[in-house]
Order: structure tokens, then sequence, then C-alpha cells
């Protein structure tokens, strides 16, 4: 009996270490799978409801109703509310997944190398929510009449970090060296030169009008590096001080880099803004675990971090009441997921077999059971969030009638058509998954190709080795920058993100040349609008969901990074509460 | 001088079969698909055909493949091991400031390992039909079946999560400020969930495996002997029978140690480790192969030198090897 009992006690005792991790409180570590069917399960319901009641030009509006409801579920309030006065002191600890190659923001783009990178320099110009330009290193700037020219005013008493003066010679060789170096080639392409009549004034000459510029000259794209010691005629992208005793002009200053580990910084206290930084330092550890970083912001050893994973970590996030979660920021950054045709495809070639795909996949059933409602049905090409996006496009709403109609006048019957959907697992699968099931409603057959890693996905999309991918591109704030680059007919060069789908269309090459050029906004907008009911019509993309940056903070933090490029903004004025 | 002998020639053997792994894995890396300056490109949101063309000049990708390996086995001859072509940084610094963490958590894994897995297995041994001997087999059975990962991630949750006794991952607070020896604490109490949880998979062997062992030893005429003197039990089983219980364990925890490596992998991605591991595995997915060969190279070094040492703590253990006798 006693031996009984002991045996009894020793299997309790073992299984208690798998129960605790199982335990379903309602705010702790409950199964993941469980909760994903759970919700899943509820949102499948809901989304069945709704998708009987939902007419096709209600699409736009059912899609920003949706996109600030789950805003709103998921804000403690305004996200970027400030409680009481600002305070100095503390260090902020953020964790993010993401591994900088190094420091220096003119030869490397990405969001890894942005949110230390902009911590550690500044740039001409910031930019408010509205996509407007703000005052920063260039406390003014000029737009000449012809359009050939943008003179920047420096502010006067602005030093690097080592104590030598910011001077337009600086601004100079940060921007040649961006022009030469960076990866987004179009963002200083037209720059012909820059003259530098005083120390605080530059004149940058383009070849022709480039309204993006502006944007360009944001903190993650043009960081303004000290001339005195970058240029020395070593190779820029290969430049030792990218990473060793880094001298930047930000808020604040490096202090201990350990590459793909930590990154640590303190305020620069001759920052060019008065009484800024507030915080003492920032601390960016990386963590390739989300799981981790979710745990920290629940223990509260987490300031802050955008690397949150998948959906169950941020809907668990939303249930803990000591955590804010919210969607806001990055909207400059402007991510879409989407389905990429190869139109030289034979089958593919075919627009309607693309619209007929299109209508087949249903973007709500992708954001609000797959995503678990984290991520938006996407409309366009250009994120919503931009002022050039238009909401007004065909969406393709799903129907599955329409899209047997049209295989049918393609001459496809039912089942003799087989495609393939190249993708990378894990994060891509769910959406490859599901899209075969869709198009087995419509005949269509689908094999998935699986790519074990990066390197061999976008080797076989580069090389038009596919005829259908998942695949992620960023906006980058503007369209010159992260949008052109997919449809230009002659950016069709075999690499990835460029013109992948083999896509060429002379009108939407001529509207996207006029609007590249054009510096007023507002016929900017209308050649972009109609640009994006060109590719809506032609359906070179499937335009799926569009998925935010996500972030979570502890309530200390005051005043967090919830502008356009969200930590891939300066935190001057971030503050920790006691 | 015999040892001293034998151990030049076995350092001169492990070198030659160093230099038969470079060459192996430089072969074996080139061989799979995927261009590292893709990743680079893929790094930075965006890519151009000049881009690509620069990074792979850069970085002699475009050199045959003969070039590519005489040049580089000729650096690592001189200690060059490179430049990551990721961080653009020297391999040696790389592996330099994540070698150390990865030794502190294997060595301590194995320390635990051996010290845990001996002392149940002794116990167990001589009480074999007792309750803690049965509830040893279980926890045993559970310990090598779990995977290490998930392992790591139940203790994390248990102890950093819901007891909020000790940190979630890291190797320090990334807030630290205080004097070496408080850094030391500060280590310590990060590295007790990862090693245990690396050490948990080969405690559970090593327990059964000495327990078996010390149960066969407990048998011998020799412990009879001992006992019909009339010495204690305590002195029969520490002095004279666990030397020879414990030479099986020191064989397989020496054979295990390039596996512990590999563990440690696992381990040091769960709990953000800052060690090869992690290094290593991130330059898989990069297509790092300077980094990565440069951590091939490493952790076979440290397989044979592993190896060695097992040799000599027999020589330590048993006289009878030291003396160039067979063991019965």
């Amino acid at each position: 009996m006693k031996r009984n009992l002991l045996v009894l006690l020793a299997l309790l005792l073992s299984f208690s270490l798998i129960a605790a991790a199982c335990g379903s409180d309602d705010d702790s570590s409950s199964d993941d799978s469980d909760m994903a069917d759970d919700a899943a399960d509820d949102a499948a319901d809901d989304a069945a409801d709704d998708a009987a009641d939902d007419a096709a030009d209600d699409a736009a509006d059912d899609s920003a109703a949706a996109e600030e409801e789950a805003t709103a579920d998921s804000d403690e309030g305004d996200a970027g509310a400030v409680d009481g006065e600002a305070v100095h002191g503390g260090t902020l600890i953020i964790q993010s997944s993401q591994v900088p190659r190094h420091l220096n923001g003119t030869v490397q783009s990405g969001y890894a190398t942005a949110v230390p990178g902009t911590q550690l320099n500044a740039s001409p110009l910031l930019f408010d929510e509205n996509f407007e330009p703000q005052p920063y290193l260039a406390e003014s700037w000029e737009i000449a009449e012809d359009g050939l020219s943008v003179t920047l005013h420096l502010v006067q008493d602005a030093v690097f970090h080592d104590g030598v003066p910011i001077t337009s010679a600086d601004v100079e060789f940060s921007i040649i060296t961006a022009r030469d170096n960076h990866p987004f080639k179009t963002m200083f392409a037209p720059v012909t030169g820059v003259d530098t009549p005083d120390e605080h004034t530059a004149v940058i000459n383009l070849s022709e009008p480039h309204p993006a510029i502006l944007l360009a000259m944001s903190p993650g794209l043009l960081p303004i590096i000290p001339k005195h010691i970058f240029d020395d005629g070593q190779d820029m992208k290969t430049h030792p001080r990218n990473t060793e005793d880094f001298v930047g002009s930000g808020p604040f200053k490096l202090v201990e880099y350990e590459a793909g580990s930590i990154i640590r910084m303190e305020a620069f206290e001759d920052f060019f803004i008065a009484d800024r930084p507030y915080l003492d330092g920032i601390v960016i550890q990386i963590t390739p675990d989300p799981a981790s970083i979710v745990l920290g912001l629940e223990e509260g050893t987490t300031h802050l971090s955008a690397s949150l994973g998948a959906a169950a970590n941020v809907l668990r996030l939303q249930d803990n009441d000591d955590v804010i979660v919210t969607a806001d920021g990055h909207e400059a950054i402007g991510p879409i997921s989407w389905l990429e045709f190869n139109v030289n495809d034979p089958a593919l070639s075919d627009v309607r077999v693309r619209q007929a795909i299109a209508y087949a996949v249903d973007r709500n059933f992708l954001a609000d059971v797959i995503d678990q409602g984290i991520t938006f049905p996407a409309i366009t090409g250009i994120d919503s969030s931009s002022p050039f996006s238009n909401p007004n496009v065909e969406t393709y709403e799903q129907d599955l009638d329409a899209a047997r109609a049209l295989l049918a006048d393609a001459g496809y019957s039912d089942g003799d058509i087989t495609l393939t959907i190249d993708y990378i697992p894990p994060s891509q699968a769910p959406y490859a998954e599901y899209v075969v099931q869709a198009l087995e409603e419509i005949g269509i057959n689908i094999s998935l190709n699986v790519s074990p890693d990066f390197p061999t996905w976008a080797g076989r999309v580069a090389a038009g080795e596919h005829q259908m991918t998942i695949n992620q591109v960023w906006n980058w704030g503007d369209p010159v920058i992260g949008v052109h680059r997919t449809y230009l007919s002659d950016n069709n060069v075999g690499v990835i993100w460029t013109n992948n789908t083999g896509y060429a269309n002379a009108e939407v090459d001529s509207l996207l040349a006029q609007a590249g050029g054009e510096f007023d906004r507002d016929a900017r907008i209308a050649l972009y609008h109609q640009f994006q009911e060109i590719i809506a019509d032609e359906v070179p993309i499937l335009y799926l969901t569009t998925p935010p940056f996500w972030q979570a903070f502890q309530p200390s933090v005051q005043n967090p990074p919830v502008g356009i490029w969200g930590h891939m903004g300066p935190m001057h004025e971030v503050w920790l509460a006691e | 001088m015999q040892l001293v002998r034998t151990i030049a020639v076995r350092v001169a053997q492990s070198l030659g079969l160093l230099l038969a792994v470079v060459v192996l894995n430089f072969t074996l890396l080139k061989l799979t698909p995927g261009d590292p300056a893709l990743v680079i490109a893929g790094e930075s949101g965006a890519a151009d055909l000049e881009l690509l063309e620069q990074i792979r000049e850069d970085y002699g990708l475009n050199e045959s493949y003969l070039t590519q390996l005489t040049t580089y086995v000729g650096n690592v001859v001189q200690g060059d091991l490179g430049q990551s072509f990721f961080f653009n940084q020297p391999v040696t610094k790389l592996i330099g400031a994540r070698l150390w963490p990865t030794i502190l958590l294997v060595a301590s894994a194995l320390a635990f390992a051996i010290v845990s897995g001996v002392s149940v297995g002794i116990f167990t041994a001589r009480r074999p039909e007792s309750p803690v001997s049965h509830f040893a087999t279980i926890l045993a059975l559970i310990g090598y079946s779990m995977p290490v990962f998930w392992t790591g991630l139940l203790v994390i949750i248990l102890f950093a999560a819901k007891l909020s006794i000790l940190p979630i991952s890291g190797m320090h607070d990334v807030t630290f400020d205080g004097n070496w020896f408080q850094s030391w604490i500060d280590i310590g109490e990060h590295l007790i969930l990862p090693a245990f949880t690396l050490g948990f998979l080969y405690m559970a062997q090593y327990s059964r495996l000495s327990r078996a062992s010390m149960l066969e030893v407990l048998q011998s005429d020799y412990v009879r002997t001992a006992r019909a003197k009339g010495l204690g039990e305590r002195v029969v089983v520490y002095k004279h029978a666990l030397r020879n219980a414990v030479i099986p364990v020191v064989t397989v925890a020496g054979l295990q140690f390039g596996s512990l490596i590999s563990g440690a992998l696992l381990v040091e991605t769960v709990f953000n480790w800052p060690g090869l591991g992690r290094l290593a595995f991130d330059s898989v997915l990069r297509r790092d192969m300077p980094v990565l060969l440069g951590i091939l190279l490493i952790s076979a070094s440290l397989v044979v030198a592993a190896n060695l040492l097992t040799d000599l703590v027999y020589r330590l253990i048993d006289p009878r090897i030291r003396v160039g006798g067979k063991s019965s």
C-alpha cells in the first residue's frame, strides 16, 4: 500500500512539470494550439455570418472599420497618450528578434539596422502621422520651383558623438554614400551632386523632379554619418567603423555592440535638441525566440518589443492587463502579404485565370481566421495607411461562381489546371495551405513547393522558376522606394523583390514615371490611384493581407514610438514613468 | 616519457584529422544551395544585380572551388578564419566572443549530469528495489524522452514565468551594474536553467549507466572480500567500487561531448544564451560560410580534445591503463 502511494506520488510529481506548463489560467501561458483552435472556432462562426452579409462595394469600408475596431480593442486607450510630465532617467530595454549586420544605415537598409541606427544617427527630416516632413537636423528646407534642387538649412550647433560639428559636408558625404551604396537605389538615383555653399547649407541637385527624396531623408533611410571618420578611402560597406567605436549624430551614443547579441547605448549629452533625450540609455537585446520576448514583457523585464511573432502571442498579450499592445506605428513600412503570379507562365498569363484565383480566395478568412484578427484584408499594392492608397479599386470579394465562369471562359474545365505555390515555412505555410483548399473549390489543383530557407526561395523566385508564390513586400514610405520596383517592366532583372512577376504594362510604366516626378501631392495621388486601378484589373498580384507591426510595451513607457516609422525612428521623446 | 610521446602522437593525428574536417566541411557547404548574397539582400529588403555582384566579388564567391578552398585552408593554417559574410567581422572575433559561454554551458551541464547521474545511479544500485529507485527510473525515462527544447520551455515557464525565481533568458541581466563577484553570481543565476535543461537528458543516461555498472561491480569478488574484511559499506562503495563503476560513464561522457555541443545549439536558442550554438544556427540560415566553417572547426577541435582528455582521465582512474596493461 505504502509502495503504491509512493509510486503514485512519483508520477504526480513528474507530471506536475508538464501540468504547470499546460495549465489554462485566463491570462497565462495556455497551450498556444488550444488558444488558436478556440479563437479559430469563434472567428470561423463570426466570419461565416459576416461573409453572408458583406457586399463587394463595402469591402474598403469594412476593412477600415475592422482595422479601427481591432486597434481600439488592443489599445489601452490611445497608445501614444502621455501620463504626466516627462521625467529624465531610466534605461529602456528593447527585445528584438531582428539581427543587424552593422550600424551604418547609409549602406544597409532594413528594420534590423534602422532600430539601433536611428538612435545613433540623426537625419535631416522627421515625419509626422500625415507623412508630412518635420524639422530635425534640417531646421528648414526649400524645394526649387522647377523641382531640380532641394536646399537644407542645418541646425547651427549640432555635433557628432566625438564633439566634431555636423556640417553640410557631412550631409553631402552621407547622401552621396547612400546614393552609391544603399540597396534602395531609387531613393537618391536622381541626385547629381550636393553643393555646400556654407557649413550649414546643403543644396541637393537633381537630374529630374524627385518628391520621394523628402521621405528618403527619414532617420532610417538617410542617417548623417561623420565624413571625418568614414571618408578614408575604405569600402563603406565593409568599413570597420560600421561596428567598432561607431560615432553618430543621434540622441544616443554607442556603449557596447556585440554582433547578434546586444547593443547598448547611452544618452548623448550634447544632442542638438535641448533637454533631450529623456532616457539615460537604451539596450537592444537580440532574442531569436518570440516566446522569450513575450515572457519578458509579461514579467516586466522587457519594456518594449515589436517582435511578437505569432498571432497567439499578440492575442495573449492583449489579454494581459499589465502590457499595452497596439498596432499603431510603423505605417510607413507598409507591409503587404500577397500571392504573386508569374505572368510568363502559360496558364497564369491569362488575366481571366488570375482573376478567377482572386475571386476564389477569401481574404477576410485569412485575416479573421488564419491570422486570428491581427491582420487586415489588403486592398491594393499601396498600404492603406499611405496617403497614396486607393481604397476604391476592385477587391474581388469571394465569388466562386464568378471564378468558375472565368476559368471556363479561359478554357479550363474542372480539374485540368495544376499550379504550384512556392513558399517558406513556417510563417507562410498557413496562407499557402489555405490557398490550396480555396483553389480546389474552383477546380485548380495546387502542389506546394516548400523552400527550406530564404536563399533557396529567393533564388527560385528571382529566376522565375515559380508559378505562384507567397511573398511579403514593404512599401517603405514613398511608392518610388518600395512600390515601383514591383511593377516597372524594365525592373524584371532576376533579383528578388524586383519585378518578379514579369508584368509589363506601358501605361503603368508611364503613370509611375509621372507620379515619381510630380511634387504636387494631389496630382501625385491621382496618378497613383489610376495605377492601382489598372493593377487591380490585371491582377499580376493578389493582395492578401496587411500585417501591422504589433508592438507591446509596459505602461511605464511614455511617448512610445508609434510614429509612421515606429521603432525605426529616434526615441528622444520616449520617457519612463516611475 | 611514454605518456608525453603518446600525447604527441595523438595531437599529430588530431591535426591531420582536423585538416580533413576542414576540407570536407568546406566542400559540403559549397554544395548546399542558396546564395549568401541573396541573404544579405534579403536583410536589406531590396536587391539589385549590381549589389549582388558586388557582394559576391567582395567575398570571393565568384572564384572557382579550388581557388576558394586553397585560399581558405591557407588562411586557416595561419590562424585566419576569414570574415563573416553577414557581420563583416573577423570570424575569430565572433567565435571568440561566444566560445566561452558555450564551454561554460556545456561544462556545467556535463558536470551536473555526471555528478547527479552517478549519485542517483549509486543510490539506486545500493537499493535497487526501493520506491526511490523506481521513481528515479521513471524520472530517467522522462528525461530521456523529452526533447531538450521542450524541457527548456517547460522550465522557463515554471521557474521563470510562474514562480519568477530565475531569469527567463540571456546570460546577464542587461541592466547589471556590479563588481566581478556579483557578475559571477548573476551569470550563475542565468546558467541554472540552461545547464539543467541540457544536462537533464544526459543525467538520465548516466544514472542508468552508473546504476547498471555499480550493480555489476558490487557483485565482484574484490568487493565481497572488502566487505568480508569488515570495511564499512560507505568505504566499500565510494573507495573501492566507484572507480571501476564510473569508467563506462567517463567513456560515454567523452563520446557524447559532440552531441552535447549540438544539444547546446537548441538550448542556447531557447534561453537566448549567447553561445556558439546560436551563432551556428543563424549562420546556417544566412549561408554565412566562414562563420559556419569556423564553428565546425572549433567544435571538431573540442571533440578531439575531449577524447584526448577522456583517455587521460582513464589513466588517472585505472592504473592498469597507466602501465599499459589490459583491463579485466
